[in-house]
């Protein structure tokens, strides 16, 4: 038998996918879809009030309601010695101030701190007794002042939202090297100013979560189905700090997801609440969020107020940068929170430009509003948003070209590994020739005749760039305990080679529209030389996978596809010495390539099922030496970060009677390192970018001054449709990571990263005859509409030059 | 309790109801036909579309009672009984028009719908206005758009790109 892995199934095909056929055919098996035997049903009270003292809960009513079997409140939980919801991340500040780090109560106790925070919960017989019954429960509230903006909570006076976090800060932190910074302003030719909020999202996957626990009283095995993008972390983190369960006792399944961005990262208490509740009752509980109740319960991401300062010199040299940011928490403390503003958001204010003298300051502060935690980008949209504005702003100050002050200011090829002021240490990359490309392909060079022939038509025709860095493939463990972790950031791979060859893969990461299903198999198929029909990918069952950190930034393929490409060496070697024995040659002489076992330079070679199966059947075989069997594990504890970059080039047309904005063309050329499978790579950067533009452009999440949020509906936020996006011109240009075995770096996060600079630098662009410098994040028509009539209307001004 | 009569994907069934039970709860939770979806309670994002009679219909935003009678047919029902997938779903395949596959089943039956309504076909434009009612937060579209222009293409007997693919 001869098994080679055609060229269209392995590394570099774009390979149909795999998951799709069920999908397709209504097949999928998300947590909603999932039904228990004898399946009660919970739904959840939550506090109509942003902030409030809880005086009373009255139950008595709801009790008696048909169907219901239970309700349960603080005291309940309390009673039953549960934890809180803990965070993951813990910041030290200025001075070695360690956060202020407030209780997260699975149900709300004593008070209530954000409209939707959980107050009761009740279990009944079906989803509609149990909401109806929850309309019975009367809570008495004392309403306190609301504290929906930072400012807010900063004002001198302000109520607290907890009593051990005075002033409502979090922390306060920084990094980088304040004396430098000043020295390199004090030198400096020109500085330039620069203050932005980035808005603060919703990210809306659009399966709300769900969550089913089960309990078999005979082995005490609790199991929690839950639509989470991590359920190790999540068995972690429930187990050990909410329930107290060990992880024995203890399995999470996270099955079909329907899209996460970040926001099924995090351990949120409806997961406790049904497994403790299971438990309680001896029946499964089932809850599912519907989508208004996701708008007040799942963590939002972004809003960050930030003010910063660039150095330059008569050149258009960047000297120095001075940033400060406000980084909003929300009520709690989410899983990932205090680490998106700092570590994942600081340490990339070099960007990829070779200023030498930074300093960056975080203030983190708690507001009476939904957790605030990582959503696609985490931290690095933030930073990137305010490098590349900023940068175009210097451009304009100093008069000089947008495209040549970057080239200026660009970290060159021949300066890797390049060490940044803000720990930080890139590996590889070369943004001259992503810039290079994307410029071409987007015709920027003719791009005045357009703006010209826009101009004859009314319309007012802009183009923006931005060149982008950003870390992800999160996290060299060492790194990140330093840095204030609570956990590791490896993750592992456990490759089970059958007897007849085939395959089954392990994976402690999780797909949830990545694909993972065909491009895992495609690396497996390509390394082990089986074909890609005898490989299976298995995930998000913890009762199956050894252990595993999951898949946010953008580390699925970085972290865990190196964890199996380890694996697969010591499967390689194992094989290579069974061979030998097979063969009678000695080890050293044994290659292996296209699913081969062979004696150098000969053609003496057993295939790949042959030794699997002799590793099974060990009649012949070293057994003094090696045991039977065919199966290994690997931990993969990554090196440094990996650092995609590119290019991203919008243009726009903004019609001056009604402030709209159009993406006319939209272009993205990136480095993401190695690619396994680039139609599956294209798709993700494609989704990635629509919701940057969503972000520029409508997305928006606004309190009112009661703590209310006004958009709670796919009514009220913007979610982007397809006739407001555009037809992208999506490709790459490759250099590898260095210090992972397939040189990849990651794609899942870049087009949200790189993408909302150059539609606002576009907008920016379009309405420069009208003296505008900038516009805030998003640019909505009625934005752009109060700009343009400010400023004399729609009627043209002449050209500023 | 009301009862009702429907026949799904060619299947009658009668089923009792509350007045206030939506049609995608029957079709969800008594029939257990799982690939409807519900992705919103205020009927903007579509991905519990499904077919009554000719039209796409947002089963979230009909009541269980005012179906009495109708013929459904959902994501399920869409390939013929040898298994071989409607053009549309072969198309969301070739052009990955899907990831997290949440979407799917009521952006394929949305799509179905509006190649049928325009014979004479759709431009790229036409087809993203036509999607209005359907929310996707994975894919940006772009491939969605692509693969609805194919499978029309194959619906309308035009020659395409997949049509060739398929041929051969
Ligand atoms: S579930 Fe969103 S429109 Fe029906
Ligand atoms: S594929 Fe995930 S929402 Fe469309």
């Amino acid at each position: 038998m001869n098994v080679t892995t055609p060229p269209s199934e392995g590394i570099g095909a774009s390979v149909r996918r795999r998951e799709d056929l069920r999908f397709l055919s209504g097949r999928g098996q998300y947590t909603d879809d999932l039904n228990r035997p004898g399946q009660l049903h919970a739904w959840i009270l939550r506090s109509p009030h942003a902030h409030a003292r809880i005086g009373g809960i009255d139950t008595a009513a709801a009790a008696a309601m048909p169907g219901v079997r239970a309700i349960y409140t603080a005291a309940h939980i309390e009673a039953a010695g549960l934890g809180g919801v803990p965070c993951g991340w813990q910041v030290t500040g200025k001075g070695g101030k360690v956060m202020a780090e407030p209780m997260h109560p699975v149900l709300a106790s004593g008070k209530v701190r954000h409209v939707g925070d959980p107050v009761a919960v009740v279990v009944a017989e079906t989803r509609s007794q149990a909401r109806d019954a929850a309309e019975a429960i009367a809570v008495s509230y004392t309403p306190l002042p609301a504290l929906p903006t930072m400012a807010a909570a900063l004002a001198p006076g302000a109520a607290l939202l907890h009593d051990d976090a005075p002033g409502n800060v979090c922390f306060d932190w920084e990094i980088g090297d304040a004396a430098a910074t000043d020295a390199a302003f004090a030198a400096a030719y020109k500085v330039v100013r620069f203050e932005t909020t980035n808005n603060r999202l919703v990210p809306n996957a659009m399966e709300p979560r769900a969550a089913i626990g089960d309990y078999d009283p005979n082995s005490g095995e609790h199991t929690l189905y839950t639509t989470s993008q991590n359920p190790h972390v999540i068995r972690l983190l429930m187990g050990a700090f909410v329930l107290k369960v060990p992880e024995h006792r203890l399995r999470v399944v996270a099955p079909d997801v329907g899209g996460g961005f970040g926001s099924k990262i995090y351990h949120y208490a409806e997961e406790a609440i049904v497994t403790w509740a299971a438990a309680q009752l001896k029946r499964p509980v089932k809850w599912t969020c519907e989508r208004s109740e996701a708008f007040v319960s799942d963590a939002h991401g972004r809003d960050h107020v930030t003010r910063a300062e660039l150095a330059l010199d008569a050149e258009g040299r960047f000297l120095g940068l001075r940033v400060e940011t406000l980084a909003n928490m929300g009520a709690y403390l989410s899983t990932f929170a205090p680490a998106v503003p700092t570590y994942l958001s600081a340490t990339l204010l070099a960007g990829c430009y070779t200023t030498p003298a930074i300093h960056g300051q975080v203030k983190a502060v708690f507001t009476s509003t939904v957790p605030v935690d990582a959503y696609r980008g985490a931290g690095r949209p933030e930073t990137t948003y305010l490098l590349e504005r900023l940068v175009d702003v210097a451009a304009r100050e100093m008069g000089m070209d947008r495209v040549e002050i970057r080239r200026k200011n660009f970290i060159r090829p021949d300066q890797f590994p390049y060490q940044t002021p803000v720990a930080l240490q890139y590996d590889s990359g070369d943004y001259e020739a992503t810039l290079r490309e994307a410029l071409r392909v987007a015709r920027y060079d003719s791009f005045e005749q357009r703006r010209a022939e826009a101009k004859a038509r009314g319309r007012l025709r802009g183009i923006g760039i931005s060149t982008y860095l950003e870390a992800c493939g999160i996290a060299p463990s060492k790194l990140v305990g330093q840095l204030g972790a609570r956990a590791g950031l490896y993750e592992v791979a456990n490759i089970r080679v059958h007897p007849t060859g085939s395959v089954s893969v392990f994976t402690g990461t999780h797909s949830h529209g990545q694909g993972h299903e065909t491009t895992f198999a495609q690396l497996v198929s390509e390394q082990l030389g089986v074909p890609l029909s005898q490989v299976e990918v298995v995930h998000g069952d913890t009762g199956k996978i050894p252990f595993g950190m999951g898949t946010y930034g953008s580390r699925s393929l970085a972290v865990g596809g190196s964890a199996m490409v380890k694996a697969m060496d010591k499967i390689i070697a194992k094989g290579r010495k069974i061979a030998a024995h097979l063969l009678e040659a000695s080890v050293e002489d044994i290659e292996f390539s296209n699913g081969q076992f062979r004696v150098a330079g000969t053609d003496r070679a057993k295939a790949f099922a042959e030794i699997s199966m002799a590793a099974y059947v060990p009649h012949n075989y070293p057994i003094e030496e090696i045991e039977p069997g065919l199966e290994e594990t690997a931990f993969y504890d990554p090196k440094n970060f990996t650092y995609p970059g590119g290019c991203h080039i919008c243009e726009v047309e903004i019609d001056p009677e009604t402030g709209e904005t159009e993406v006319v063309n939209f272009t993205a050329c990136d480095d993401v390192g190695r690619v396994i499978n680039p139609m599956i790579v294209e798709g993700q950067i494609q989704g990635g970018l629509a919701q940057g533009i969503g972000q520029a452009l409508i997305e928006n999440t606004v309190y009112d001054s009661e703590g209310q949020l006004l958009s709670a509906s796919f009514a009220d936020y913007a979610m982007p449709r397809a006739a407001q996006i555009p037809a992208f011109d999506v490709s790459t240009s490759t250099t590898l990571c260095t210090h992972n075995p397939l040189g990849v770096k990651g794609c899942g996060e870049v087009g949200a990263i790189g993408s909302p600079p150059a539609v606002i630098n576009a907008v920016v662009d379009a309405l420069r005859d009208y003296g505008v410098t900038h516009v805030e994040m998003p640019a909505t028509p009625q934005k752009i509409w109060s700009i343009i009539h400010s400023k004399g209307g729609a009627a043209l001004p002449a050209a500023a030059e | 309790m009301p009862q009702v009569t429907l026949t799904v994907n060619g299947q009658s069934h009668t089923v009792e109801v509350e007045a206030r039970t939506l049609l995608v709860e029957v079709l969800r939770e008594k029939l257990r036909l799982t690939g409807t979806h519900v992705g919103c309670d205020t009927s903007q994002c579509g991905a519990c579309v499904v077919h009554i009679g000719e039209d796409s219909v947002k089963s979230c935003t009909i009541l269980a009672v005012q179906a009495d009678g109708a013929e459904v047919t959902t994501i399920e029902g869409l390939a013929a009984a040898d298994g071989a997938l409607h053009p549309m779903q072969e198309a969301f395949r070739e052009y990955h028009a899907l990831q997290c596959g949440f979407c799917t089943p009521g952006m394929v039956m949305s799509a179905i719908d509006l190649v049928r309504k325009h014979p004479q076909g759709l431009s790229e434009q036409e087809i993203r206005e036509g999607l209005e009612g359907n929310i996707c937060r994975c894919t940006g579209y772009h491939n969605i758009v692509k693969a609805i222009a194919a499978a029309a293409d194959v619906m309308q007997g035009r020659t395409s790109e997949l049509a060739r693919a398929a041929a051969e």
